[in-house]
């Protein structure tokens, strides 16, 4: 994996996979997103960081459409991936979620064994033809998931059983078990411990071969490493977007810079 | 914390003195209201269980004898000359015999008995009548039933346990004494002290009473026979109304209002209705079931349909606001996930919230089911206090026949001038506590074997 890494550095820019232009949200009479634009590339993890109720999350869960299921949000804006608006009155939420995964802050996995966890998804959306070809989804997404030796032995064992961090990452396993595009994580390590924070930030970098990642961190130490765009949201703004190294060494707003160095936030 | 430091610590900790083995007077006092708060939980408890035993013993102590019946042993001839006359065996012309055509058999058969016993009524200064009336009214009955159901031992001598009358029945249970037959007018001293002549010859005996589970109702002149079959039957088949309507009713009615259903003032409007619904009187749904069911859209009186509905109307806010809680006690975390791999909302609801929720629902509903099997008031209104002496017949018929229902059968019972339905009304009593107990047996047993930890 690693050998690939010069060649992608080498790409100078990469395919725009989601296009966002005058996002706002609305929870009742808040106002918690304010003309947000912003372009998040294909194989890249972009980190959105900021303050406790910037609007981070929140943003994020426009990405996939999780907000309809709040009552009092409204969204407006045009979110376009690959070209089409997902808010557009066409678009299905369940189609749309599909090919935009999503990862949790606390660790979720169904009440279910380990192996209806990573099958679920597939069954649902008609992946596999049989269950020999079920078998081999779920052995690819845990592997993918860097869970597989851990749990080969007892697939039927409840993932509920698994530690947090494997939790976690059997989370993300499910998530890319239904071939998403793009990889919505929100605060994915909160709940982990710095060994697992730091196997599911090895995971993060291996995804960026197949997918968009999108993730949400309070950690700037652990944007820095696993990002190759950041976002910096402070009071329902984007105050700044660039890439990773700039951000974190050559800030261009003052606002950035007072967080990155610890002064606000 | 700021407090303290402004007024210094002689201020702030007036009380306190420095040992830790001294309590002060404020420990004191925060420990002596708690133990009377436990000595009050105590005294609570105490009342409830001493309230529960005194029911019990009263219950069981009355009830339990209606399980045992004093029966008469006798060989009866079944002779053709009167059952079957043209000697065809035709099921029919045998119905046609009344219970009169048997009563001839019966005597004749206790004569034999006597006789062979060498006990002579005349010695205790009894008519063959009066010995015959040691004998239940409803003997003639019990035999034609069994003649119908073997026409085949027609012409054959037959040993039969016949029911003895209630008074001798009463008599061997303490209900009835030699003081208290002098001035009973149904039954007198002779005729207690034949009985036990015949017991001490084993001709009359006590044993358990399957009659009592499985018979109808009868008159008022005969509480021997009387049983609790067709209430039995009228509560199961409406146990199988409530069941098969309320359960999917209120499971899709919750479901929809809690998952699917949009905030507004029109389900805020809903959602209160239902509980006012929980509060109504049970009485206030037997007028409804009276005037809908049966003089709006029809349907008979007495019938377990009528009441299944009314008792179904009854439960439904039960069930919803149960099933609701369980719903609602499912982590969100749970939905998201579902939704996050792409599960439609249905989907998420139909695999994963409502498993996690079904031990909260399969509670709910027994625990609505039981409240439906007690329930007496609506019951009275629909007509099902009537005296039914027919068995309903299987379903789906069946719903539409009269039957009974094992609260109203006690009622029924208790109203009855006759001692001797007291103890048939605690006996029905008993097993509507059982049945009861066991559908909460079955409810902590799904309980435990559906609960999921998440």
């Amino acid at each position: 994996m690693n050998d690939m890494r010069p060649l992608e550095r080498a790409v100078e820019t990469k395919e725009i996979k989601f296009e966002c232009r005058d996002c706002q949200v609305y929870y009742g009479d808040t106002h918690a997103i304010k003309d947000v634009n912003v372009d998040i590339e294909d194989k890249t993890v972009t980190a959105f960081i900021g303050p406790s109720g910037c609007g981070k999350s929140t943003f994020l869960r426009c990405l996939n459409r999780m907000n309809d299921t709040i009552d009092i949000a409204r969204v407006e804006g045009s979110f376009l991936l690959d070209g089409e608006n997902i808010y557009d009155k066409r678009v299905d939420p369940v189609q749309l979620r599909a090919k935009v995964g999503m990862v949790f802050q606390k660790p979720n996995p169904f009440p279910k064994s380990i192996y209806d966890n990573i099958a679920y998804g597939p069954r649902i959306h008609g992946l596999a033809k049989n269950k020999a070809e079920l078998d081999e989804i779920v052995e690819k997404s845990l592997r993918r998931g860097a869970i597989w030796n851990e749990v080969k032995d007892r697939l039927d064992a409840p993932g509920t059983g698994l530690s947090g961090g494997q939790q976690q990452r059997l989370c993300i396993a499910r998530a890319v078990a239904t071939e998403p595009e793009v990889l919505l994580m929100d605060e994915p390590c909160s709940a982990l411990d710095p060994i697992a924070t730091a196997q599911v930030e090895e995971l993060i970098d291996e995804l960026r071969e197949s997918y968009s990642v999108v993730i949400v961190t309070h950690s700037m130490q652990q944007a820095a490493r696993v990002s190759q765009k950041t976002a910096f949201f402070h009071l329902g703004n984007l105050v700044e977007f660039g890439e990773t190294g700039q951000i974190f060494t050559n800030p261009k707003d003052p606002r950035t810079e007072s967080y990155i160095t610890g002064r606000i936030g | 914390m700021t407090d303290a430091t402004a007024q210094g610590p002689d201020a702030s900790r007036p009380e306190r003195s420095g040992s830790l083995i001294a309590l002060d007077e404020r420990t004191r006092r925060r420990n002596r209201s708690e133990r009377r708060f436990r000595l009050y939980g105590l005294i609570a408890i105490g009342i409830g269980v001493l309230a529960l035993v005194v029911l019990l013993t009263s219950i069981l102590s009355q009830g339990l004898p209606a399980f045992q019946q004093t029966f008469v042993n006798a060989s009866v001839y079944l002779d053709p000359a009167k059952l079957d006359k043209n000697g065809t065996r035709d099921i029919e012309e045998i119905k046609k015999v009344s219970t009169f055509g048997y009563a001839p058999l019966i005597a004749d058969a206790m004569d034999r008995k006597m006789e062979s016993l060498g006990i002579d009524p005349e010695e205790f200064g009894l008519s063959d009548k009066d010995a015959l009336e040691m004998i239940s009214k409803e003997a003639a009955a019990q035999l034609r039933r069994y003649v119908i159901a073997n026409p085949d031992q027609i012409g054959q001598t037959v040993e039969f346990r016949f029911l003895a009358n209630g008074r001798i029945d009463g008599y061997y249970k303490g209900r009835v004494t030699m003081e208290s037959a002098e001035r009973d007018s149904n039954v007198s001293p002779a005729q207690l002290r034949l009985a036990d002549e015949l017991k001490a010859d084993g001709a009359l005996g006590t044993y358990f009473n399957w009659d009592f589970i499985t018979a109808a109702d009868a008159s008022e002149n005969r509480p021997e026979a009387a049983g609790i079959g067709v209430a039995i039957i009228g509560s199961f088949y409406m146990m199988l109304v409530v069941l098969f309507l309320a359960l999917p009713i209120g499971v899709a009615a919750s479901i929809y209002l809690e998952e699917f259903a949009p905030k507004n003032w029109f389900t805020d409007l809903i959602e209160v209705n239902i509980s006012n619904l929980a509060a109504v009187p049970s009485i206030v749904f037997g007028i409804l079931g009276l005037a809908i069911f049966i003089n709006y859209v029809g349907l008979p009186q007495s019938a377990p349909i009528v009441g299944g509905l009314v008792l179904t109307l009854m439960t439904l806010p039960t069930i919803i606001i149960s099933t609701r809680a369980s719903l609602k006690s499912v982590p969100p975390s749970i939905r998201d996930a579902a939704l996050g791999v792409g599960a439609s909302k249905m989907q998420s609801v139909f695999h994963h919230v409502l498993p996690l929720a079904m031990p909260g629902i399969l509670t709910g509903t027994i625990i609505g089911l039981a409240q439906a099997l007690g329930e007496t008031a609506p019951l009275m209104l629909i007509g099902m206090v009537a005296f039914v002496r027919e068995y309903p017949g299987a379903p789906p018929e069946g719903f539409f026949d009269p039957a009974s229902a094992l609260p109203v059968q006690v009622y029924n019972w208790t109203t009855r001038a006759d001692p001797a339905f007291v103890e048939r009304a605690s006996g029905a009593i008993i097993v509507l506590l059982l049945f009861l107990l066991c559908m909460n047996m079955i409810a902590i047993i799904l309980r435990r074997r559906f609960e999921r930890r998440w």
